[in-house]
């Protein structure tokens, strides 16, 4: 596999990210770099993080970072978690603040561990805290519960002070969102099987409305909601497709739809294939839609979908 | 009627499921099965998921029907938290 460290990928620009990465020989991996400047979005870093879980660690090759921001790979503990002797020194910084650096979490009990320990080091307000505990555990389980990854789930973040952003990636290297959806619903493609994993209610685990007794096929659909109120971007990958939940307008409304091909999106189908699921947002944590607000929105939009599902289903008797 | 207090099983962020599922096949489905009222307390937790309260109580309303939500009492909810819990009493009954 190669990778290559852009000049930049963020969520808006990460298309071109995406279409470079070489999928080939898996058992080995590549990293090459842009050599001046690279600023990345954290779920480039999850990204590359996985695919180096998947490999001997001997096979892993990174050509000596020469960009000027090579230190905040080195402290995102990138190379750590890849094995890799850097040559980058530096004094070490309190993170506090900032960001959480490359995280690998197996378990259910590291997750609660986890999710105690990380939100002093974004050193933000309890409010604006909520969010970002309620995105990292439902994606982190979901991991657990469908990916069947032996590695669990990497993960990381970084709050940007200037615009007061958080933006957060996780990535697992399982069995991707196809397979688990296609044990109740035929998807045919990666974006199929996508979309069918965004509408509130549809799970993987059983068809029932309303879902298993532990899963209700809401995860996705709540953290979807979240960035889109928050005019953020939200995008998932896996198989060969991308889903990009794209910005409100700040002069539009936000609506919540249940079904995710109404909601302002860009989709891509023949993207090199990712064997697990990418998923990575911003959340804007200066606007002033709380949480409360989100949740009054998301109780309308769940029933709306509920309905519309059973309108589907719904069977009238044939008269013949 | 049996009080039940989360926060020293969950911690002040109540998202572990696997704890939701415990509590609800071991202690609230043999409770309600001896036709046990119960109060779910949750002093001092600040947030909920909704896979969590999903794992607790959406399998109660469909074992036993919605009448089961005369036999079960969230004490001492905050905002959010009742409205994760509206969310998924909703769902479970459409």
């Amino acid at each position: 596999m190669k990778i290559y460290l852009p000049n930049s990928a963020f969520l808006g620009n990460i298309d071109p990210f995406l279409r470079s990465f070489d999928a080939f020989h898996p058992e080995r991996l590549e990293i090459t770099a842009n050599k001046k400047w690279i600023s990345v979005h954290p779920v480039v870093l999850c990204m590359i993080a996985a695919l180096g879980s998947t490999v001997d660690k001997k096979k892993i090759t990174c050509e000596p970072l020469e960009a000027k921001s090579k230190h905040y790979f080195e402290r995102m503990e990138l190379f750590k978690m890849l094995d890799i002797n850097s040559g980058i020194h530096m004094s070490e910084h309190e993170p506090a603040g900032r960001f959480i650096p490359l995280t690998q979490i197996k378990s259910s009990m590291e997750l609660t561990e986890f999710i105690t320990e990380m939100i002093p080091l974004l050193h933000l307000n309890p409010v604006q805290v909520e969010p970002i505990k309620y995105v990292v555990s439902e994606l982190v389980r979901n991991v657990f519960e469908h990916s069947e990854s032996k590695f669990g789930a990497i993960l990381c973040a970084q709050y940007y002070l200037d615009s007061k952003t958080i933006r957060i990636g996780i990535a697992d290297t399982g069995v991707g969102i196809k397979k688990t959806i296609n044990r109740v619903y035929p998807a045919k493609t990666d974006s199929q099987a996508i979309e069918l994993a965004l509408v509130p209610g549809i799970t993987g685990t059983t068809s029932k409305v309303g879902g298993s007794e532990e899963n209700a096929g809401a995860g996705l659909f709540f953290i979807k909601s979240i960035a889109k109120v928050n005019r953020d971007f939200f995008i998932i990958y896996s198989g060969k497709a991308l889903y990009k939940l794209l910005r409100t307008e700040s002069k539009k409304q936000v609506r919540l739809y249940a079904d995710p091909r109404k909601d302002k999106h860009s989709a891509k189908e023949n993207l090199p294939y990712w064997q697990g699921t990418i998923v990575g947002i911003d959340i804007n944590l200066h606007q002033k839609n709380e949480f409360s607000n989100l949740l009054d929105a998301i109780r309308r939009a769940y029933a709306q979908g509920i309905k519309e599902r059973k309108k589907i289903r719904y069977r009238s008797a044939k008269f013949i | 009627m049996i009080k039940i207090k989360l926060l020293p099983r969950v911690g002040n962020f109540a998202e572990n499921k696997d704890i939701a599922r415990d509590l609800r096949i071991k202690e609230l489905i043999p409770l309600l099965d001896k036709n046990e009222d119960i109060v779910l307390d949750f002093k001092g937790i600040d947030g909920v998921t909704q896979s969590f309260i999903h794992a607790l109580i959406s399998d109660l309303i469909r074992k036993y029907g919605s009448v089961v939500l005369e036999n079960i009492f969230f004490k001492n909810c905050n905002e959010n938290i009742k409205k994760i819990i509206s969310i998924v009493v909703d769902y479970m009954q459409e």
